[in-house]
């Protein structure tokens, strides 16, 4: 176990450990073409009310036609969780708020389509999946005056065209224990959602969003009360929220005082969470099944198919990549977020040095185009690389080039002039160089460790120059060292 | 006073007919049917609005492709009343609250497409219980419907405008929604024939919800044949309706004249006892030997469940309607009563645009669903649905049609029962099974009451037998007292 960004850990004195515990709710906009109930485009930034009907709107009379592309995206989706996809019901929960169109939302209830499934962190930890439910999403009310909040405003603005969006809830169990887990839970969620095409998973744009339940406790004991925290829109905020709210709930309780369960707000400006409603003043939603749509329940074929559409997942990729390199999955986590992970097992299968290439994609790779390279050719970059045929930096310098324009390294090499200068070639050049530094060179036969350090620095920069930086630094410090001894 | 001759009584198949071979002008019907709205509507106040305008446009683009040598449909020129709870694009649609006051919807409902397509003509949108919430058309924001009939009477409800129109001779056909009766109880009121489709049959698409999982359009008509050839131009399935049922319509009109020999008819025993007035029970007694005459088995039928259908309906529905009712919230239209939050905005808007029915019932549905209570109330209900159904399932084991009253009662003065909500709801308790059920029915004038007014009998069928529903329905009205 880590110590991290929570609040764990022992204190001073003998006080027990606190253990911070973080359930999260995460809602993605599923990227369909249509909305769940009707078909007005399913699209970000239009006009404000552009894309709407009676049916999205809500009028009287209007009734909802389930979008068969979004149940096959949840299903998808469950399947990529480990989910069992389970035949199911729609229901209304039902508050008032302008930006719903019926004063309802129609949610899935007691009979969700994905349930029981996990998702595994790079870490190798497991978390819990609860149930991965469908849902239509609300307008966006915009406040006028009144610093945006809603009452101080003025009057406030709704626009319904992200009413009736498709969304996914997926809830995870309160298995995760710190922030930096809820933040690597979240990013391999969005990764996931990314691989599956169910979702541009944007968090600034509000196409995933993320709720958290956090609670403390002393390990081993029950679970806390809980507090959930809205408006995280970024992974930095997802872990400042968290790390603040666990302090909170340790301060109250350390100073004899109790957490009262509540729904809190996240000000990313002031760092701090603030009270939304407690329990008390919750909604009392009154769900009850949606009469105007009938039960899902998909055949076995298209089980089948939507159990073929699911790609090889994160989680696997970097299984395939850890072992062909003789790494840890988190080593390769990296390369698998940046989709490079099919160029580096090509290449390492085409002979190239694992951890020298694992190296490249992480360091050189972060570009576009990156996963075009032809493999082979990265295979032997990296090979003329370990031969001593190219430096690190020249190899850095070649790999830009074949990213950009294609081409065999050797040849890229060559027209930069980067040949090889060969071990005789560069013993040659360092005799010379201690020839004309006699001084600097008998301070550096004699002179102490510190003394050598500076001038080994002296004698490689001259060594660059005569060469055009052909040379590789370790090589001419291995033949310093040579020449000093012999 | 009472005045059982309406100005016009012209079928729908006759008046359709007789347009398409030429024999009469669209224009001429309409106006025939106008004439009695201008004669009567003062005093029978069917209609929330009359469009006499659009329908003569209407009437003579029919009269125009008529010449031209085309066929407008199976329904030319027939004159329709529209519940005002069915959405016409562009014609106020009100619902007979205040509260979608200046509402004009921008969308056709299903049924108000295929009747255009069939060749009918809209000539006004009928009165209702606000919401569809009463039996007696006397809740509603701009005032009652009187029964042609005896204008001292209710015409019942809640689709007591559209029903009225037909019986006034407004207009040859009325549709009606039927969510615990609300198309047969005043059909049988005013003497004319109502029927609810199997749930499903008819798309809801565009008309207005009460209680989704009840609510089913349908018609209302002078005779039985017109019932079958409107049911087969608005029923069948609806894409825009996932409830509506994927089968095809079957064929009705022509199966009209099959009769019933072979047919077993049950008389539901719990529907003929307690609250059935004397004179309404003999009636169904002689509607069942009209049907052994004519060849079908007649039995009494036992379904013990139907008991408590008003129990479940009055939370079901109100459940279903609580959230249905929910976005009359004065943020998108109708009414807008202004306050300083949106909060209270919402309450000083809802509290100003409902009426006391509407009110009481979102009450008592917001109730059932509950925290805590939810299982008691509502989820109760739904078992009970269950069991009127498994009671129905048994009975249609030995009989293929049921055979009831339609109300308990003639029709009852106006203010009788206003002041008491639940004598009011007892005017359901023959029709509302086949609602829970999802099952069809059909009320059919039989003969007077002591009182001389109309009776209605109701016949019930399991789900998609519409056809020897209609069949049995035929042979009723051949059969009745004059």
């Amino acid at each position: 176990m880590t110590e991290s960004g929570s609040r764990r850990g022992a204190d001073e004195g003998g006080t027990k450990q606190w253990e911070l515990v973080v359930g999260l709710e995460v809602h993605c906009e599923l990227a369909t073409a249509t909305k769940l109930f009707c078909g007005c485009p399913n699209q970000f930034g239009a006009e404000p009310n552009t894309n709407v009907c009676p049916v999205c709107l809500g009028l009287p009379g209007s009734l909802p036609v389930l979008n068969r592309q979004a149940v096959e995206f949840a299903m998808r989706l469950g399947r990529a969780l480990h989910c069992t996809v389970e035949p199911s019901t729609f229901a209304r929960k039902n508050y008032f708020y302008p930006d719903m169109p019926k004063d309802y939302q129609v949610s899935q209830y007691d009979q969700p389509i994905n349930a029981e499934g996990h998702l595994d962190l790079p870490s190798g930890q497991r978390i819990g999946i609860e149930r991965a439910h469908l849902e239509e999403d609300t307008g966006k009310s915009t406040h006028v005056g009144g610093g945006g909040r809603i009452h101080e405003a003025g009057h406030s603005l709704v626009d319904y065209n992200r009413a009736g969006v498709p969304l996914v809830e997926i809830v995870g169990r309160p298995d995760l224990r710190s922030s930096e887990d809820a933040k690597a839970y979240a990013a391999e969620l969005r990764a996931i959602l990314l691989a599956t095409g169910v979702s541009d998973a944007k968090m600034e744009e509000g196409s995933m969003r993320v709720d958290a339940n956090v609670s403390v406790r002393h390990p081993g004991e029950e679970f806390g009360t809980r507090c959930e925290i809205k408006n995280l829109n970024s992974l930095r905020s997802l872990g400042r929220a968290i790390d603040y709210e666990a302090r909170r709930q340790i301060d109250l309780i350390e100073a004899g005082e109790r957490v009262i369960q509540q729904t809190r707000h996240w000000d990313e400006a002031d760092g701090r969470t603030h009270t939304l409603r407690s329990k008390e003043e919750a909604y009392d939603y009154r769900y009850f099944p949606e009469p105007d749509l009938v039960p899902v329940v998909p055949s076995a074929e298209w089980l089948a198919e939507v159990e073929a559409s699911v790609p090889t997942l994160p989680a696997e990729r970097r299984e395939a990549v850890a072992e062909a390199a003789g790494v840890t999955p988190a080593d390769a986590a990296l390369v698998v977020e940046r989709g490079l992970d099919g160029l580096v097992l090509a290449a390492i299968a085409a002979g190239a040095d694992p951890l020298r290439v694992l190296t490249h994609a992480d360091h050189n790779l972060a570009v576009e185009g990156a996963d075009a390279l032809d493999p082979r050719a990265l295979a032997e970059l990296v090979t003329m690389e370990a031969d001593g045929a190219l430096t690190a930096t020249q190899a850095k310098t070649v790999l830009a080039e074949m990213v950009a324009g294609g081409g065999s390294p050797a040849e890229i090499a060559g027209a930069k002039g980067f040949e090889a200068v060969s071990a005789d070639a560069l013993g040659d050049v360092v005799d010379g160089i201690i020839a004309a530094n006699a001084d600097e060179w008998d301070r550096y036969v004699n002179g102490d460790d510190k003394t050598r350090g500076k001038l080994t620095g002296f004698f490689v920069g001259q060594v660059m120059r005569a060469t055009q930086g052909n040379a590789d630094g370790k090589a001419v410090t291995a033949l310093l060292e040579q020449r000093r001894g012999g | 006073m009472a005045d059982a001759t309406p100005a016009t009584t012209d079928t729908a198949v006759a008046i359709a007919e007789a347009v398409r071979s030429g024999e009469r002008s669209a224009r001429e019907v309409l106006d025939t049917h106008l004439a009695a709205i201008d004669a009567r509507e003062g005093e029978i106040h069917a209609f929330n609005l009359v469009l006499a305008d659009e329908a003569r446009a209407a009437a003579d683009e029919i009269d125009r492709r008529v010449a031209a040598g085309e066929d407008p449909g199976p329904l030319a020129g027939v004159p329709v009343a529209l519940k005002d709870n069915l959405c016409t694009r562009g014609v106020a649609t009100t619902c007979s609250s205040k509260i979608l006051e200046g509402w004009e919807p921008p969308y056709d409902a299903t049924v108000v497409r295929r009747l255009a397509d069939a060749g009918a003509v809209v000539v006004g949108k009928a009165n209702l219980d606000e919401f569809a919430m009463g039996s007696s058309t006397e809740n509603s924001a701009f005032g009652p419907t009187r029964n042609p009939r005896d204008t001292t009477k209710v015409p019942g409800g809640s689709s007591g405008g559209s029903t009225a129109a037909v019986a006034a001779g407004f207009a040859a056909v009325g549709l009606g929604s039927d969510t615990g009766g609300s198309i047969r109880q005043p059909a049988a009121l005013c003497g004319v024939v109502g029927m609810k489709p199997t749930y499903g049959r008819v798309s809801r698409y565009g008309l207005v919800a009460f209680a989704s999982s009840l609510d089913q359009i349908g018609p209302l008509t002078h005779t039985v044949a017109d019932t079958a050839r409107v049911l087969e131009v608005i029923g069948g399935h609806d894409p825009a309706d996932t409830t509506s049922i994927p089968e095809a319509m079957p064929a009705l009109e022509s199966v009209l004249g099959d009769g019933v020999a072979g047919l077993r008819v049950g008389v539901v025993r719990e529907l003929m006892g307690e609250g059935i007035a004397p004179d309404v029970a003999a009636r169904v007694r002689e509607a069942a030997e009209v049907l052994a005459a004519a060849g079908a088995e007649v039995g009494e039928a036992s379904v013990p469940a139907v008991t408590y259908g008003l129990s479940a309906y009055y939370l079901i529905a109100p459940a279903e309607a609580s959230s249905n009712l929910s976005r009359y919230d004065g943020v998108r239209y109708g009414l807008r009563v202004d306050a300083p939050t949106t909060p209270e905005m919402n309450l000083a808007s809802r509290t100003a645009g409902f009426g006391a029915e509407v009110k009481r019932r979102i009450m008592l549905g917001t109730y059932a669903l509950s925290a805590g209570y939810y299982d008691a109330y509502y989820g109760k209900a739904q078992k009970v649905r269950t069991l009127i159904i498994r009671d129905f399932a048994a009975a249609y084991e030995s009989f293929d049609l049921l055979l009831a009253p339609t109300s308990p009662t003639t029709a009852f003065p106006l203010g009788a029962k206003v002041s008491d909500p639940l004598t009011m709801y007892l005017n359901d308790i023959c029709t509302i099974p086949s609602n829970l059920a999802g099952q069809p029915a059909v009320s059919v004038p039989f003969g007077a009451g002591d009182d001389g007014l109309p009776v209605g009998v109701q016949l019930l069928a399991p789900a998609l037998a519409e056809a020897p529903l209609l069949r049995a329905a035929a042979v009723l009205e051949e059969g009745a007292p004059s």
